[in-house]
């Protein structure tokens, strides 16, 4: 038989299942006492999207500031405010938990073949959680807002600002708890929740990602706790760690925080490049080439993850030794990023490539995504750091890699796993035109960044010299189309909640034990236990079983 | 590969057969759900691992730079304090395992008892904590706008330390990094406290549990699980007692 398979079932006698998650049980006291996995999944994807909007409300601000050279929207402290509370809500209250704890937390347990995450209440926990450190920092931003910037370098969020700098810290640190027990849920899950013949490395590659990603959640979180501690024990009663006129080093918070921080990129990214590996797979029809090394990248990527957090630092006054070897250990990162787009490149190659939606967002995600990555390697490079740092080059690296990259990756999965979500189909062809909308949009905004920032504009300005205006005005006007793609999908996606065409089991034609079970699945997930008989991206059995089905039925 | 739980509990065929009302609705056996329990325990103090580790690493650092420092602010320490209450400690640990074994053989009497005296040790220990910090806030050592850096300039101004370590005065730039050393003081200590405080808490919510009798029908993990995180914050303890307590004892 064939390796690919091109013919996608006949959807018009589908019907939604009278018994499902969503109808077992009314009322919002049901959902807000549920400990099923895929309500709490539900749960957060309202959450974070409305912690998305406010933080691309801030974003839009920054840009209609940047708009003229003067300072003339909002006064520069107020920008600073803005741009502050922009990176702290996108951050922990968008990009952490973007697709673990929506895709993450509805789908692990169904690919493992479990009823459930190990601990369903700690998971619904960690949602309260979150929703306490969101709220927190809703109400600081309100009663006058932070403008350390995200990082809250010391001594500045120690000593010289009298802003929020205590009430977003408690935020944050609250909204850590909420991400280390995500992390820890999938953990325990994965390795004890797995299905009879779910092996390893019959695993899909979604879960490796999440795997990845939750070791560096587990690991790295605590870490942050420990410093927003210390900066909250300086600011409140002068504990000195951080002071230098006590003898305590500024140093050392840096060193701590991007501990966290740097490996926080990969807890924002792997879990897309989860996503990503099923998409290409899916509309490739094929399975992952190299499967096992796209499965070690990933945690390749954790594990140097969290040796190379002092390439933030290279200007900071870290010795030459420091410098050179982070800079090595940085560019390592590099070699399992681009395993993964070099595999998922041999994916497509002879593949049955089809364009729905998600394999739009998911080709916008390789694209973005190698420039953010390859930047970065100019930055992990020592010598163009201390011309590039500080500038604009690195506010449009880290958006290639994080909107660019991740959230290409997100609305990927939504729209991939909309129809087993909610039991319906979203409307292609409008949604192909988003995904269009927002590739040229992203780019508009931020390739003249990168341009600007070659130039020497630096970042965390209000007001820049005129001879920028032109770039400015270009990434400004991106960003409102940017921001026309990112409403699109919620108004379309909204909608097709009542009227969208009736999905079916398995729209897509895709492999994973999620498309084997009703749309949208039972509160149990599964009927009984099921029994993994075959690889990871199997098409042939997938055939197999069909041409079973329509025999039995016969 | 056969590590998968399932398999090897061999649970789907008579999964339905034995139904214990303690057996949660998404694991397949008994043995599963207490791997399980167990496991997220054991990597949740990992976590804790980490979340200390930062405050081990600012002190690895900060020792290195202003040893003499870190010595004379530890001889403001009380060492007989600090060893009774490692003691304190080691006694609330022993206690705790002969609950989770109390648990395990099911003595609902002998388990209640364990816990009430493991709590009760784990109050002295906050006890006798608070006679120390007490101490220290007379002396004004409590970093901030209060501390005072006179026992170290003037060793002699505090006989009772003075008689027993005979320090030298420290030099005014050194003697200002106790407060650094202090401040390490009162934050592992502090975090250590309320890691204890947390187990308190939870300690009496399991009193009350054990008396109705919940963990003697065979359902062991949540006593054993907490037992990992007493011990856990034990040992955490004997770190903090030998870093800031015995630095430099026989020098």
């Amino acid at each position: 038989m064939s390796d690919t398979i091109v013919s996608l079932p006949d959807q018009s006698t589908a019907r939604i299942p009278k018994v499902n998650y969503l109808s077992k049980e009314n009322g919002l006291l049901s959902w807000l006492l549920t400990s099923d996995h895929k309500r709490i999944a539900i749960l957060y994807l309202i959450s974070i999207t409305f912690f998305f909007f406010i933080g691309g409300a801030l974003a839009g601000l920054i840009r209609l500031e940047l708009l003229t050279p003067q300072s003339d929207l909002m006064a520069t402290d107020t920008y600073n405010k803005v741009f502050t509370m922009h990176g702290v809500i996108m951050i922990f209250f968008f990009l952490v938990p973007s697709v673990p704890a929506t895709l993450g937390n509805f789908l692990i347990p169904i690919m493992l073949g479990a009823k459930d995450l190990a601990l369903p209440k700690i998971n619904l926990l960690s949602w309260y959680l979150y929703m306490a450190g969101g709220l927190l920092a809703l109400y600081t931003m309100m009663s006058g807002g932070v403008d350390t910037g995200w990082t809250f370098t010391t001594p500045l969020s120690t000593h010289y600002v009298n802003t929020n700098v205590l009430t977003t810290g408690l935020a944050v640190f609250v909204a850590g708890f909420s991400s280390i027990f995500t992390g820890l849920n999938f953990i325990v899950t994965i390795h004890k929740m797995r299905a009879p013949g779910m092996t390893w490395f019959r695993m899909p590659l979604f879960v490796w990602a999440h795997y990845a990603a939750s070791i560096l959640m587990v690991l790295g979180t605590p870490v942050l706790a420990i410093a927003i501690v210390l900066v909250a024990l300086e600011r409140t009663i002068g504990i000195g760690i951080f002071d230098p006129a006590k003898g305590g080093d500024p140093l050392l918070f840096q060193h701590l925080f991007w501990f966290y921080s740097h490996p926080a990129v990969y807890i924002m990214i792997l879990p897309g490049m989860g996503v990503i590996s099923e998409v290409i797979s899916t509309f490739s029809r094929k399975r992952v080439f190299g499967y096992t090394a796209v499965a070690f990248s990933s945690v390749a990527i954790a594990v140097f993850g969290f040796f190379v957090w002092a390439h933030h630092m290279f200007i900071m006054g870290i010795s030459n030794y420091a410098v050179l070897v982070f800079s090595l250990l940085t560019m390592l990162v590099a070699v399992p990023s681009a395993i993964k787009i070099f595999n998922w490149a041999f994916t497509l190659y002879k593949g049955s490539i089809t364009f729905e939606t998600p394999m739009l967002y998911a080709f916008g995600f390789m694209g973005l995504f190698t420039i953010g990555g390859m930047t970065g390697v100019f930055l992990g490079t020592s010598g163009t750091d201390i011309h590039l740092t500080e500038t604009y080059f690195i506010v449009a690296h880290f958006h290639f890699v994080m909107v660019g990259g991740m959230l290409m990756a997100f609305l990927a999965g939504i729209h991939f796993w909309w129809p087993k979500i909610t039991g319906r189909m979203y409307p292609e062809k409008i949604s192909q035109l988003a995904a269009v909308v927002t590739f040229i949009g992203f780019n508009l905004t931020f390739f003249p960044q990168f341009i600007l920032g070659a130039l020497g504009m630096p970042r965390r300005y209000a007001a820049y010299p005129p001879e920028f205006q032109i770039l400015n005005v270009f990434s400004t006007a991106g960003a409102t189309i940017l921001g026309v793609g990112y409403l699109l999908p919620v108004l379309y996606l909204t909608w097709s909640l009542k009227y969208g065409a009736i999905a079916g089991n398995n729209p897509w034609q895709a492999t994973g034990l999620e498309w084997q079970i009703q749309s949208p699945p039972l509160t149990e997930n599964f009927t009984e236990l099921p029994i993994m008989d075959h690889e990871a991206y199997d098409y042939e059995w997938l055939e197999n079983q069909k041409a079973k089905e329509v025999a039995s039925v016969g | 590969m056969s590590d998968s739980p399932a398999i090897a509990h061999g649970a789907p065929a008579d999964a339905h057969l034995e139904h214990p009302s303690y057996l949660r609705h998404h694991f397949n056996s008994v043995e599963q759900q207490a791997d399980t329990t167990n496991f997220a325990m054991w990597l949740f103090l990992l976590t804790e691992i980490m979340f200390f580790g930062g405050l081990f690493t600012a002190y690895l650092i900060y020792r290195n730079w202003y040893y003499p420092a870190f010595v004379a602010g530890s001889h403001q320490l009380n060492v007989v304090w600090g060893t009774l209450n490692t003691v304190v400690l080691i006694g609330s640990s022993f206690t705790m395992a002969m609950g989770v074994w109390c648990a395990e053989t099911r003595r609902r009497r002998g388990l209640v008892l364990c816990l009430t005296l493991t709590c009760i040790l784990g109050l002295c220990f906050l006890g006798i904590k608070t006679v120390e910090y007490r101490e220290k806030f007379e002396m004004h050592h409590v970093p901030g706008q209060h501390y005072s850096l006179q026992s170290f300039l003037d060793p002699q101004s505090n006989p009772a330390v003075f008689a027993e370590y005979h320090d030298k005065p420290l030099a005014l730039d050194m003697a200002r990094h106790t407060e650094i050393y202090f401040s390490l003081y009162f934050a592992l200590t502090g975090m250590h406290a309320l890691h204890m405080i947390i187990g308190i808490g939870i300690l009496v919510f399991m009193i009350f549990r054990a008396q109705a009798g919940a963990y003697t029908a065979g359902h062991v993990t949540f006593v054993e699980n907490f037992g990992y995180y007493w011990h856990f914050v034990d040992l955490v303890w004997i770190y903090l007692f030998a870093l800031l307590y015995l630095i430099s004892r026989h020098q």
